[in-house]
């Protein structure tokens, strides 16, 4: 794992270390099932134009689950998760596959997110954050909010 | 109840009900089927000899598995996820839907061999005109506990129909 992360390294406004992810038909289809998501609106062309969202988009809860990991990756093993919450704002459509490993040329996704808050409450260290998800064109779809406690270094 | 209102008093009796808890086990290969998919490599979600040296003991979840999610949130709604939306339909909410977003709070971790309970019900309902046409926000409220009773989490889920 990453090295641990203290308290006393943020501040209000520090960066949660950004987290790169391409999201590709291929993946829809193992997040569909692994989540137990079987929704044709994330591999069926036609349900999807039916739905009026155009071709399939990529699970919400796949991009909640990307923000889960860019928090739980910045606040190391001794850090611990409160709160997750994000709100599917945009649609974001997934990469086509050129190969059965390789997917096209397209889109990266970024999970981002600054220190809004920390404070000490009940003896615990807590850091509150803005988190989102932006796509390709720096467009936030998918923006959200965590909650963390980190340990103090000894 | 506004004229033309999606939400009828059928629908209106079912916010505030709790459906049957549905109850499942968290296995280690669900886990790491699920952790894969995510592209989250960390080994407390893959490799049971480095989480079995952890403080958690075990494999855990990466946050917001819970076992199957939608079976949990959806799932233990009053008779199911399928009776749940034949009532919706009856009433004449929209049947295409969308993912609104979800709010997560955590209380425990949660790992392999965890049994699970999940009890749901439907907090809320509220309707407005969107670009999309006439809107239904529907928002469900899940608990999920331990077989000692222990809340592990609780998740606040909106679903859109229009």
């Amino acid at each position: 794992m990453a090295k641990q992360l203290y308290y006393g390294d943020v501040e209000v406004g520090t960066e949660v270390t950004p987290l790169a992810k391409i999201a590709t038909t291929q993946m829809l289809v193992q997040w569909a099932g692994a989540s137990g998501d079987r929704n044709p609106l994330h591999y069926d062309d036609d349900f999807a134009k039916s739905q009026g969202v155009g071709a399939p988009i990529v699970h919400g809860a796949l991009k909640r689950a990307w923000l889960g990991q860019l928090v739980t990756d910045w606040i190391g093993e001794q850090g611990e998760l409160r709160k997750l919450s994000c709100r599917y704002r945009g649609m974001d459509y997934p990469r086509k596959m050129k190969t059965m490993e390789e997917p096209h040329a397209g889109e990266t996704w970024w999970c981002r997110g600054n220190v809004t808050k920390k404070y000490v409450e009940g003896g615990e260290h807590l850091v509150e954050c803005e988190i989102w998800l932006e796509n390709g064109k720096g467009e936030k779809t998918t923006p959200g909010a965590a909650v963390v406690t980190l340990p103090l270094r000894s | 109840m506004a004229e033309g209102s999606l939400i009828t008093e059928d629908l209106r009796k079912l916010i505030g009900v709790s459906g049957e808890p549905i109850t499942y086990k968290v296995e280690e290969g669900a886990i790491q089927r699920y952790a894969e998919a995510i592209g989250d490599l960390n080994p407390l979600y893959h490799d049971v000899e480095y989480a079995s040296k952890s403080k958690h003991g075990r494999l855990i979840c990466p946050p917001g598995f819970t076992g199957w999610p939608i079976k949990g949130q959806i799932g233990a709604l009053p008779g199911g996820a399928s009776e749940m939306m034949g009532a919706f339909a009856k009433a004449g909410v929209p049947s295409r839907l969308l993912d609104g977003g979800i709010e997560f709070e955590f209380f425990m971790p949660i790992g392999a061999g965890d049994v699970l309970i999940a009890t749901s019900k439907v907090a809320d309902m509220t309707e407005r005109e969107t670009s999309m046409g006439k809107t239904m926000f529907i928002t469900t409220e899940a608990t999920f506990q331990k077989q000692n009773g222990d809340v592990a989490l609780r998740s606040r889920a909106t679903m859109i129909c229009f």
